[in-house]
């Protein structure tokens, strides 16, 4: 691969700022970019968790008043107490905005617009203004959609999978499904082009801005998972932007892509003919098999990076790792069909899907193995980071094993659209993923602030998520098993009354378990103005953007241009400053490999 | 070979390399969106039981011709245009007419073809063929639509590539002249693959 050459070839385009606006509102640096995504992600995460507590506060008081709620909607919560089709639509609301505001833009857009150029040694992204387009576009997505908050039907019922036709026929589907499903499908649309503008980044920046001596394979795994991250993501974002498109013509301009002929709604013949609601599911989860690893990618390898820190002595194989990404990445295409197993489609199909889905649990698990194998023997720093980052493995293992089930179509046929299946993907999207976002918090906050996050709210904030969440998650799986449908309002059925007093359990812990991200919350404001001031390297740690001042000057490295010598494993030898050799020094390392 | 022309040889700065990549990485990303857009055709074709065959405006081949026509005057402005950015020779102002007056051309013929595509839109409304009034003029509509919009995006990057260079020290990277042309190539391919589908399935 190409390395930068003379000094004056980096990418020096854009100059310092000046003035607010460029500072703070519509910059071009990276690391303002990176923070405007994860504020981004911060308003959404407590959007959605707020309407989490809704939701399960509902299933346990179906007809309890909620106060307050029937400012938010007069159709959705008469009196303030949520309808059964408010409880979609929140449910609706809160699957998007997890999905794609949180999950996609906190541990891969944040931290990486962050991090990804400083730790290959570059001055900035390649394409500057692309960068800042991608950002401004994603928010004016977040504003389409919280929108539909406000519009007089409410937001759009039909989940954050729309799935065709209720999605696609109009208001006549019920509530939320006039304007509000007309949100969703423009955010989602604008959001696929700024996810897209963002990969683009990525990709380029990796492939050409490395510093001298910054080999691919010298790239810290942080940066290796946002690299392979963001080529699954350019091209799975590439195929949702045409099904949105296309569900918005079917919406508003009379085409029937996905609707069928005959179709009767609310007693209503719909004017539509020939289309296939099958055709939906497989163009979006075309797309969305490949965004729940564009969600653990990243985490995966901000947890790696972490991990190697807090060990103090390389992984078993990093090489297995990067590969093991890589194969998740490549496999992640070739699953999708694994959410369709009961759509009616051909059981040969199934098989086809069901042997990749079972083949991407082996390099998932050789990572784990690799993390447990590392782990053991060694002498472990326990921060927050590191706590954090040993719960995910705990996490993903926990989330990921029901995978394993799922990926059988028998046992898929049972365990379908039951809360099994939401026990699964919390647990390693709500679960894993976001520890990964914590871990990289807790490491990354002194570099982004130049101070130090309070260790003791830390550690409390991660004691009672790490056990709130196996509350709240695990007894998903039991209730999935006896049989409890997930997307239902309330359970009124006689097979179900049993299993409510799980779900009271599951409701306080989901309570106890958000109050206390409030924690997370205050240390991290807290910490940015009183915070104790920063070391540059706090954590003794090796790679690029340990050698740069904290907070990072405008240009990352000043007018020095980085020179690498070392892959970012250098720990447990015999280094100047420690235990530890950083990526740029030149000195000699015995024996190293 | 002078020295600056060396230089220009051999110098790969960043910024270069960048957009070399981010044009093909660019190209990838469109390529799956049409791959999309061809598997819906499949699945909507096999499932439809009174699928209306359509048949293309005459006017899209001829478009067709122009495009590619756009795309030679593009390869023949490649070297005057060349020749310019690295002023390797006292003709420069020579070689600025020529290389403007084909990229010019080559901006002509886009537009040519987009109003060729507008041509196509009001013979089939004329047929009384819409968006809405079956499954093949819908993906007639969406298709032609979907690719004139980025053809536009290649007709604005023509655009600034002929403005620099009407300055009189144009300051203009090769690789910036390179991805318009990728660009614009994969544009014309990307047509002609479109006009086959539509051929075969429509």
């Amino acid at each position: 691969m190409q390395e930068a050459s003379a000094p004056q070839a980096q990418q020096g385009h854009h100059g310092p700022p000046e003035g607010f606006i460029r500072k703070y509102i519509f910059s071009l640096d990276h690391k303002v970019i990176g923070k405007q995504y994860y504020a981004l992600a911060l308003v959404a995460v407590f959007i959605g968790m707020i309407l989490s507590w809704l939701m399960r506060y509902h299933l346990i008081y179906p007809n309890g008043k909620i106060f307050g709620l029937e400012f938010l909607s007069k159709v959705g919560a008469p009196g303030g107490v949520m309808t059964p089709e408010y409880y979609l639509s929140l449910m609706t609301m809160h699957g998007t905005l997890m999905v794609f505001f949180v999950l996609t833009n906190a541990p891969f857009a944040a931290f990486g617009n962050y991090f990804l150029p400083i730790q290959i040694g570059a001055e900035d992204m390649a394409f500057p203004r692309f960068n800042m387009m991608s950002f401004w576009v994603t928010f004016v997505a977040f504003l389409v959609l919280v929108t539909a908050f406000f519009i007089p039907d409410g937001p759009p019922i039909s989940g954050w999978t729309a799935y065709a036709p209720l999605s696609a026929v109009g208001p006549d589907a019920g509530p939320g499904q006039g304007w509000g499903q007309n949100l969703w499908g423009i955010s989602i649309a604008l959001f696929c082009v700024g996810s897209l503008l963002g990969s683009l980044n990525f990709i380029a920046t990796t492939l050409d801005l490395r510093a001298k001596g910054m080999t691919l394979m010298r790239m810290p795994l942080s940066t290796w998972a946002w690299f392979i991250t963001a080529c699954i993501s350019l091209l799975a974002f590439a195929v949702l932007l045409p099904a949105c498109l296309l569900l918005v013509l079917d919406r508003m301009a009379g085409t029937s892509f996905f609707i069928p002929a005959g179709l009767v709604v609310s007693d209503r013949l719909q004017a539509h003919a020939g289309g296939s609601p099958l055709l939906w599911q497989h163009l979006f989860w075309f797309f969305g098999h490949p965004e729940v690893y564009i969600a653990i990618l990243p985490a995966m390898g901000i947890v790696s990076h972490i991990l190697v820190n807090s060990i103090r002595r390389p992984l078993l194989s990093a090489k297995v790792i990067i590969y093991s990404m890589m194969s998740i990445g490549f496999l992640s295409y070739m699953v999708w069909g694994h959410h369709m197993f009961v759509s009616g489609m051909n059981p040969f199909s199934s098989l086809m899907f069901s042997f990749p889905t079972l083949t991407i649990t082996i390099p998932a698990t050789v990572m784990t193995l690799i993390w447990l194998g590392s782990l053991y023997g060694a002498r472990i720093r326990f921060t927050s980071a590191s706590l954090f980052a040993l719960g995910f493995i705990s996490m993903f293992v926990s989330g990921g094993v029901s995978g394993f089930f799922l990926a059988q179509p028998s046992i898929d046929i049972y365990l379908h659209a039951t809360y099994f299946v939401v026990g699964h993907f919390h647990m390693v999207m709500g679960v894993a993923a976001i520890f990964g976002v914590f871990a990289g918090t807790y490491f990354w906050f002194p570099k982004m602030t130049g101070r130090m996050m309070s260790e003791g709210l830390g550690k409390v904030h991660f004691w009672i998520t790490f056990i709130g969440t196996y509350c709240i998650f695990m007894p998903f799986h039991y209730l999935g098993l006896a049989g409890n449908v997930r997307r239902y309002s309330s359970f009124v059925d006689d097979f179900l009354l049993p299993l409510m007093p799980v779900h009271r359990f599951i409701t306080i812990a989901a309570l106890i378990t958000g109050a206390a991200q409030f924690i997370f919350l205050y240390n991290l404001i807290h910490s940015r103005f009183r915070g104790k001031v920063a070391p540059v390297n706090p954590w003794e740690a090796t790679s690029l953007e340990w050698t740069i001042p904290s907070p990072p000057p405008w240009n990352n490295f000043g007018d020095r241009h980085p020179v690498v010598y070392h892959d970012p494993h250098q720990y447990g030898v015999k280094g100047t400053l420690g235990d530890y050799v950083m990526q740029d020094s030149p000195e000699k390392i015995e024996n190293e490999s | 070979m002078t020295t600056s022309e060396k230089t220009a040889a051999v110098s790969r700065t960043s910024a270069e390399e960048a957009a070399r990549s981010g044009i093909w990485v660019g190209i990838a990303a469109i390529t799956m969106t049409f791959a999309a857009f061809t598997s819906a055709i499949i699945v909507r074709e096999g499932t439809d039981t009174a699928w209306h065959h359509m048949t293309l405006p005459a006017v899209l081949y001829f478009n067709t011709l122009v495009l590619i026509l756009s795309s030679i005057t593009l390869e023949l402005s490649r070297r005057p245009v060349a020749a310019r950015i690295d002023r390797r020779d006292e003709a420069g102002e020579v070689n600025s007419r020529i290389g403007q007056f084909w990229l010019a051309g080559t901006l002509v013929l886009g537009l040519a073809f987009l109003f060729g595509q507008y041509m196509a839109w009001r013979e089939l409304a004329s047929q009384g063929l819409f968006l809405a009034t079956n499954p093949s003029s819908s993906f007639f509509y969406v298709l032609t639509a979907v690719h004139g919009v980025h053809l536009l995006g290649g007709l604005a990057a023509l655009g600034y590539l002929t403005g620099k260079l009407s300055m009189p020290a144009p300051r203009l990277r090769r690789s910036t002249v390179e991805a318009t042309a990728i660009y614009w190539h994969f544009m014309g391919g990307l047509w002609i693959y479109l006009l086959l589908v539509m051929r075969t399935r429509l």
